[in-house]
């Protein structure tokens, strides 16, 4: 299936193998990615924090531009805060078409249009709902080349694609606050719940309140091995930042040692689907997830 | 839910939380069935639970049905009042067929499904000043004000005070100081409304407080988790968004300069520049902010996981350095929204609470599922 797809600022900057095992594993899961490379950040929430009709246009601009993708059957990306800031947006798009027009007139200059078309809506999904409500569990199950046997992945959702869940399109037909443990399943993998899976990595308050948000981070990561995990999986880069990244450094904030590997979700994808560990770019991560990969055979093993 | 109504009664079973502190026992779960329609209440049957089984479970509960705000628990985890929730919906939410019934968090239990609310939130709505300070002088009569300006208000006005959104905020959760979604959703009621005098005074304490305004995470818990559709969040960046355009409040929680830097990369880049946000948002937004003492200091506390980035090869020290852009042309678009936004003389900002949606609009957007459903 061919897709409109938005990589978003991350994946391309401090997480940059999120977007490179992305583009490694499209072609074995049959997604052709028309990459959106005119758009522009979302916002992240930030900017509608600023002013929220430059969020709105913005984010309408994206729209548009996804829109002009010749054959794309959806749009998709692959940043939980991205999805969510993007549902914000396209939720006042969608619901008020007087408002709809004021901020297409001021993309008319470019002379794009967000268009709301109810025959053919402009579907934004994150590649963990596209994983399972398109490509879907079974085909996935049936492209594994190297199952998760016997590795516990703890799933961190993070907040931007859990909640809020009527915004976020989350009902009994659609669960997808549970994909991740439907998709660590489909790989083989055993899936590991623990307190924070659903909770907030701390990254929004990292320059505002560095202590907290570091806390969130070690007391999930914390959680997470004590509930035997033997990685975490996400699929937000922000997240990862906080959870990987700062990981040394939440150690020392939650007073206890921590060396928790987080994997991207398109990595632990990759790893079932025969990918090699260092294509998907899991040498890059601060806490080298030896656990979850036994480096002289690139053969996936839990850790003894 | 017409259905609902007619169907006969059914068993359900709760697991409570139990835990009297002045007991000295340990907390523990209790099991009851009781047998009600399945569109009754979760707090009927807490209630049925108690007169036919068990006299002393603790719950606080009055109005039943959705106005006192007394009854907020945690219905299979989530923050809800057990008067607002059905028991159909709460058995399809539970794990195990069991709908698992536990006091709200972060406050202090008094016994059973008990919290002390005084403890934590009523102390944090007092926090913020929760009255008006009147424009002087007072009108002999009434205040004249627009209609907009306080229909504006309304949503935080729809509040209950049940602390559903306080229990679950993720901030509060390792900060407990933080003054939390309900207080400033109230901050906002005043800070908003048109015949208060003390808009600077409200928005500069809260804003330098370091468990104030900057410290919400935008987690959405909160927004979740309210019966009332406050959208406590929503309400928190409509401060922000005054502090810092309006009264361009400056605080020492590096908020303003965050959400500056922010907002300026991505007109200068289109992306955003991860190495330049960091300096900016402690030191000051221009490239000079990551000379500046805050900047430097930040700088070095954060050296062993920017050593280990640079390590491992996940960051480049060029790709630091250099902001990635988007084609040139794309970003004069981009920056010519910027300029026409931001030269409105108001900002417009919808709120779907009041505008409502029109009649076509599709109820979720991103619900929407073309494909075939894989599973």
């Amino acid at each position: 299936m061919k897709v409109a797809y938005w990589p978003g600022c991350v994946s391309r900057g401090f997480t940059p193998e999120l977007h490179g095992s992305m583009a490694k594993v499209a072609p074995l899961l049959d997604i052709e990615l028309v990459e959106l490379d005119r758009a522009c950040c979302t916002g992240a929430g930030v900017i509608a924090e600023h002013n929220q009709e430059l969020a709105d246009t913005l984010n309408a601009r994206t729209f548009a531009l996804a829109q002009q993708v010749d054959g794309a059957e959806l749009m998709m990306n692959i940043c939980s805060t991205c999805q969510g800031a993007q549902s914000e947006c396209q939720e006042r798009l969608d619901a008020n078409a007087e408002y709809r027009a004021h901020v297409n007139t001021t993309l008319a200059g470019e002379g794009l249009a967000y268009k709301k078309d109810p025959t053919h809506p402009l579907t934004n999904k994150n590649f963990l709902w596209l994983l399972v409500e398109e490509i879907g569990l079974e085909n996935l199950r049936a492209r594994v080349k190297r199952p998760l046997t016997n590795l516990k992945v703890g799933p961190f959702y993070g907040c931007y694609i859990v909640r809020p869940r009527e915004r976020l399109g989350i009902d009994a037909e659609h669960p997808r606050d549970h994909y991740l443990d439907h998709v660590i399943d489909a790989l083989g993998g055993t899936v590991i719940e623990y307190a924070g899976m659903r909770k907030c990595c701390g990254f929004p308050i990292i320059t505002m309140n560095k202590e907290a948000s570091l806390k969130q981070a070690g007391r999930h990561l914390g959680d997470a091995t004590d509930a035997d995990a033997d990685c975490l999986v996400t699929p937000c880069p922000l997240c990862h930042l906080n959870l990987d990244l700062q990981q040394p450094l939440a150690s020392k904030v939650v007073g206890r040692n921590l060396e928790m590997p987080v994997l991207h979700l398109p990595q632990l994808v990759g790893l079932a689907l025969g990918l090699d560990p260092k294509e998907l770019g899991l040498g890059r991560h601060v806490v080298r997830p030896t656990s979850v990969i036994d480096w002289s055979t690139s053969v996936v093993a839990a850790a003894a | 839910m017409a259905e609902a109504h007619d169907r006969p009664p059914e068993q359900f079973t709760l697991r409570l939380r139990r835990y009297d502190p002045e007991s000295g026992e340990a907390p523990y779960w209790d099991e009851h069935t009781v047998e009600l329609e399945p569109h009754r209440s979760v707090l009927e049957a807490i209630l049925q639970a108690r007169d036919k089984f068990d006299g002393s479970i603790g719950i606080r509960c009055s109005c039943r049905q959705a106005i006192c705000g007394s009854c907020g628990v945690r219905v299979n985890g989530e923050p809800s009042l057990a008067c607002h929730t059905h028991l159909d919906a709460a058995k399809l939410g539970a794990k195990d067929g069991v709908i698992e019934i536990e006091p709200m968090g972060n406050m202090p239990v008094i016994k059973d499904l008990i919290v002390d609310m005084d403890a934590v939130h009523w102390k944090k709505i007092r926090r913020v000043t929760p009255w008006l300070l009147a424009k002087q002088p007072v009108p002999e009569r009434e205040y004249l004000v627009s209609k907009e300006s306080m229909v504006d208000v309304t949503q935080t006005m729809a509040c209950i005070q049940c602390g559903a959104c306080v229990s679950d905020c993720l901030a509060m959760e390792v900060d407990p100081g933080f003054i939390g979604p309900a207080a400033l959703a109230k901050a906002y009621r005043f800070v908003g409304d048109p015949r208060d005098d003390q808009q600077f005074e409200r928005l500069n304490d809260l804003a330098q407080d370091p468990q104030g305004l900057f410290d919400c995470t935008h987690c959405f818990k909160c927004v979740q988790a309210c019966p009332k559709d406050v959208n406590p969040m929503g309400q928190i960046m409509r401060l922000r968004r005054i502090a810092t355009n309006d009264q361009h409040i400056v605080d020492v929680n590096n908020g303003e300069r965050h959400e500056a830097a922010f907002t300026t990369l991505i007109k200068n880049n289109g992306l955003l520049w991860e190495a330049e946000l960091l300096p900016r948002s402690y030191g000051g937004n221009s490239w000079f902010g990551k000379f500046a003492p805050p900047a430097g200091r930040e700088l070095l506390s954060s050296l062993p996981a920017i050593l280990k980035a640079l390590l491992r090869g996940k960051v480049t020290p060029m790709g630091a350095l250099r902001p990635h852009k988007i084609p040139s042309q794309d970003l004069k678009a981009v920056q010519s929204i910027y300029d026409k936004v931001e030269s409105r003389p108001e900002r417009y900002e919808l709120n779907l609470y009041i505008a409502g949606e029109d009649e076509d609009a599709a109820p979720v957007a991103t619900a929407s599922t073309e494909g075939s459903d894989g599973q």
